[in-house]
């Protein structure tokens, strides 16, 4: 049963992942990704961790992908140039991309992590869940949290800057 | 399923992200691919917690999210900047700041 839901929810990652670089329109793109957070959801449910599991699909595939949409619609999609600064870089990036997959896939597998091939130890029932990330994150990681919020603050000011409309800009 | 599975899977998603990176053009795009590496580091960080049994690395995974909630918000912030001034929305034409 496990497995089943592994390999179903990793060809669904796979899938959105491959679909957000190879489909043309941004759009499409955007939904493709959505079709990758959710597997990615799943996946952290199958690894015991329903917090990270339930923010995945209320801040990210809500919503962030909300706010992408809004911008592809903005802007609209449009097509590609086909020009490259590089020859041939649409041939030796995948080239590269495989390279890196083996590289990392031998650098982690080799490597003397013995509990890598097992299934982790067995976890009480309470693994993972809202209670246990937010003991975590108002003891331990107190510092962290904070200065996420201050960043998540930044960014907004940030945002607003960025994108206001100036006077002498439209000029 | 053993955590090596995860780690497999979690180094695939990140090299197609980086290929998304450096075959796509536009910059919309390209924040998408990041999202998909920064996801990829994510399920890594998750399995890894789950392999040593303790939750602090789910917690680093929900810092890596909220960083990655900035990053969009900046990011499409610039883009919508890029538009109202009419550049071309391609990474290949925006390089006045290239050495």
């Amino acid at each position: 049963m496990e497995e089943v839901l592994f390999f179903g929810s990793a060809i669904g990652a796979l899938g959105g992942a491959v679909g957000v670089i190879a489909l043309r329109n941004p759009f499409y793109s955007v939904l493709a990704l959505i079709v990758h957070l959710f597997s990615l959801a799943a996946l952290f449910l199958l690894l015991t961790s329903a917090f990270v599991a339930a923010a995945q699909v209320v801040v990210y595939a809500g919503a962030v992908m909300v706010l992408y949409v809004f911008v592809v619609a903005y802007v609209g999609g449009g097509g590609e140039s086909a020009w490259e600064p590089i020859p041939g870089q649409r041939f030796l990036a995948p080239l590269l991309g495989i390279a890196l997959f083996v590289e990392l896939s031998v650098a982690v597998l080799s490597s003397s992590l013995l509990a890598l091939g097992t299934d982790g130890p067995d976890v009480e029932a309470g693994f993972g869940d809202p209670a246990a990330i937010g003991t975590l994150m108002l003891e331990k990681f107190l510092l962290p949290f904070e200065a996420s919020s201050l960043l998540l603050l930044l960014a907004a000011v940030g945002a607003i800057v960025l994108a206001h409309r100036r006077r002498e800009a439209n000029a | 399923m053993s955590i090596e599975w995860y780690i497999v899977l979690s180094a695939l998603l990140f090299s197609t992200g980086a290929v998304g990176i450096l075959i796509r053009r536009s910059p919309l795009v390209i924040l998408l691919c990041l999202e998909l590496m920064l996801n990829a580091g994510n399920l890594a960080l998750v399995a890894f917690s789950r392999m040593v049994g303790n939750e602090e690395g789910q917690v680093f995974a929900v810092i890596v999210m909220v960083v990655a909630a900035c990053e969009v918000v900046v990011g499409l912030g610039l883009i919508v900047a890029i538009f109202r001034r009419r550049l071309p929305l391609n990474v290949d034409d925006l390089r006045e700041l290239r050495g």
